[in-house]
């Protein structure tokens, strides 16, 4: 309970912050407000639009919650993301002749081992060569993109294109939009079911436990037992499988087939995500949600107001910094195996306390 | 040709450098300063509207160089004095600048369609030095901030390494509790390095919008501030190092152009990413062990 009113007191300072801005940029924060919330919610159609824009971030602030749990600073998901749409990407074109379930399968599965090759790959850094995760996942984001730039320039390119752009997947392969015009489509249901199971493996499974325990104290949880190198690989791996599996989606259902310029930031965003959600996998669908609808209304807004779209990222940073200094009183830094001192509070540590 | 592949080299390598320099104090205090690329991009965009504004290019500078310490004073007082996670506040202003540095550009220039252009900052030629051929046009006819980017390179190295303000800021990033016990303020020194270095990613920014292009564009940084990160690595915490690390982006960034050009069979995405995959291999110590200050990234607090 404590989390929700610190994360909806966030908010608020977030939104007061942004109508000072606005103030002084001689802009009505009213009118700002009110073309956000009607280009996002305003009509079933912007309704939609705003749980398609919200998908990938759900994926990929699942990511962040559960490497953050165990103290493992995932800055990488949107690298993870695009080696995850990369595999899916290259695999649907040569899909045709599967039928249509196990087509979608497959280039699913792609998705979640192109991000968890690359997740775990600096999870491995990490444990056997002690390479910061940090320093590593930011320099494979840089990786992926040129990559995925080469991939679309060279290999993938759609034969005959002049455009860097891959090959457009089998039709059996795409996820279906059962509401066109709308694309809508099943990508939040799988992250809805995802946003379950990430919360019941990391509070109701031992090996949740054990996460959460490597974040808190890495010295007593070797005591668990399980190698701290295993929980690192894996968790990593993990954290990358399910930023690779929102890349997959995105291409199964709304884009099909390759861009150069794939992600606008969504690995990034879903810090923002993922800390406002407090780390628990079942606050990141709300929160997603949210940052989905400013994403969406953003353009309405621009329209409306003369807002640039930019303003959502002013309020995204201004969400971080407060929950960051609203939590600076309660939690001291410990030195910690991973080098790095986590002020983060868990998801449910006051409830925990609390009790 | 290779006249033209020096000259961009350098001209790559420039804001790199500067900003690694900066980084480099911060990380020697034991901070990591993620939130570089934030103040690069906000010293670029306030350098350049001031320029532009006021028709000065000293001022511009001077503004750039005030947006930078302005993003870092805020890092200093979320990471020194209320100890949070570096990662994720530094990630938090990467994203506050992109989005402020957007919303006051197209506030100013996006709607009007002005042209947001000024005249860059001159050449200046260094007499006979400047004649050399090939390297004196790329070397000794530049404008000042390269001028001062090389200079600062053997400054900064004396400084870590030889004055006694270095030793404080090292014994900040290796021991900080022990520095803490010698009666060594942890707290100033870190807020120091952070303004230093909030000077220098200031300067780069400055560097991007007054000299190298003659304008902004959104995310005109484009990640050079965590390329800065990398520079830092694969120089191993050394600033003669850092110089040629930034050389070595510099080239793999100039000698992507050209490969476009010619239109060579080699993939150039390959020679943009070699960079920072020999960061990774240098950390996961392939040829040599490569040792960040012990400290480095860790919140400290006295109690």
């Amino acid at each position: 309970m404590a989390a929700l009113v610190k994360s909806l007191a966030a908010l608020a300072c977030a939104f007061a912050l942004i109508a000072i801005i606005l103030l002084a940029l001689g802009a009505s924060s009213v009118a700002v407000l009110g073309a956000l919330i009607e280009g996002a919610f305003g009509n079933r159609l912007a309704f939609t639009e705003t749980i398609v824009k919200a998908t990938p971030l759900v994926f990929t602030g699942l990511a962040i919650s559960i490497a953050f749990e165990g103290a493992l600073w995932n800055i990488g998901a949107e690298g993870q993301l695009i080696v995850g749409a990369l595999a899916a990407g290259a695999l649907g074109p040569r899909l045709g002749s599967w039928p249509h379930p196990i087509a979608i399968l497959a280039m699913l599965a792609g998705g979640f081992m192109g991000g968890a090759l690359w997740g775990g790959l600096a999870g491995w850094l990490k444990s056997a060569r002690h390479v910061n995760e940090i320093i590593s996942t930011i320099m494979m984001n840089f990786i992926a993109l040129q990559i995925l730039s080469w991939a679309v320039h060279g290999p993938l390119i759609e034969p005959g294109g002049a455009y860097p752009k891959s090959a457009p997947i089998a039709a059996a392969a795409e996820l279906h939009l059962y509401f066109a015009p709308s694309r809508l489509n099943l990508g939040m249901l799988l992250a809805v079911i995802l946003a379950i199971a990430s919360f019941v493996l990391l509070y109701r499974t031992t090996i949740g436990l054990r996460l959460r325990a490597l974040g808190r104290n890495p010295r007593a949880s070797r005591f668990f037992g399980i190698g701290i190198g295993t929980l690192t690989v894996g968790t990593m791996a993990l954290s990358g499988a399910l930023a690779g599996l929102g890349g997959a989606v995105q291409v199964a259902a709304i884009t099909h087939r390759l861009y150069e310029t794939l992600s606008p930031g969504w690995g990034f965003e879903a810090i923002a995500v993922a800390l406002l959600a407090r780390l628990n996998p079942l606050g990141v669908v709300p929160c997603a949600l949210l940052f989905g609808a400013l994403d969406n209304g953003s353009q309405a807004m621009q329209r409306a107001a003369g807002v640039s779209p930019e303003l959502v990222q002013v309020i995204q940073a201004l969400v971080i910094l407060i929950l960051l200094a609203f939590d600076a009183g309660l939690f001291v830094a410990h030195r910690g195996e991973s080098g790095f001192g986590c002020t983060l509070p868990p998801a449910g540590f006051e409830e925990a306390r609390d009790a | 040709m290779l006249e033209a592949l020096l000259f961009s080299t350098v001209s790559m390598a420039t804001p790199i450098l500067l900003a690694a320099l900066g980084e480099l104090i911060v990380e020697r205090s034991g901070v990591l300063n993620i939130g570089i690329e934030g103040a690069m991009l906000t010293g670029a965009f306030f350098a350049l509207a001031a320029a532009f504004f006021m028709h000065s290019l000293f001022l511009g500078l001077l503004c750039g160089v005030m947006a930078g310490v302005a993003i870092n004073a805020l890092l200093a007082v979320m990471v020194v004095n209320l100890a949070v996670n570096q990662v994720v506040a530094g990630t938090a202003l990467d994203i506050l600048a992109l989005g402020v540095t957007g919303v006051f550009y197209r506030r100013l220039f996006g709607v009007t369609g002005r042209a947001f252009t000024i005249v860059p900052l001159p050449r200046i030629g260094l007499g006979p030095l400047a004649r050399i051929p090939i390297v004196g046009p790329a070397l000794f006819n530049r404008d000042a901030l390269v001028y001062l980017a090389m200079i600062l390179v053997p400054i900064v190295g004396w400084f870590i390494r030889r004055t006694r303000m270095g030793l404080k800021l090292r014994a900040a990033g290796e021991r900080p509790e022990a520095a803490d016990a010698l009666g060594l303020n942890v707290f100033a020194l870190r807020w120091g390095a952070l303004l230093a270095s909030g000077v220098l990613s200031g300067l780069a920014g400055a560097y991007l919008t007054l000299s190298y292009a003659d304008t902004f564009v959104e995310g005109i940084s484009a990640g050079r501030g965590f390329v800065a990160l990398a520079v830092v690595i694969l120089g191993r915490w050394n600033a003669w190092g850092l110089l040629a690390a930034s050389l070595l982006f510099g080239a793999a960034m100039s000698l992507q152009f050209a490969l476009q050009a010619l239109g060579t069979a080699i993939p150039y995405q390959l020679f943009l990413a070699l960079p920072y995959a020999l960061t990774v291999m240098v950390l996961a110590g392939v040829g040599g062990d490569a040792r960040p200050p012990s400290a480095l990234g860790e919140p400290y607090s006295r109690n």
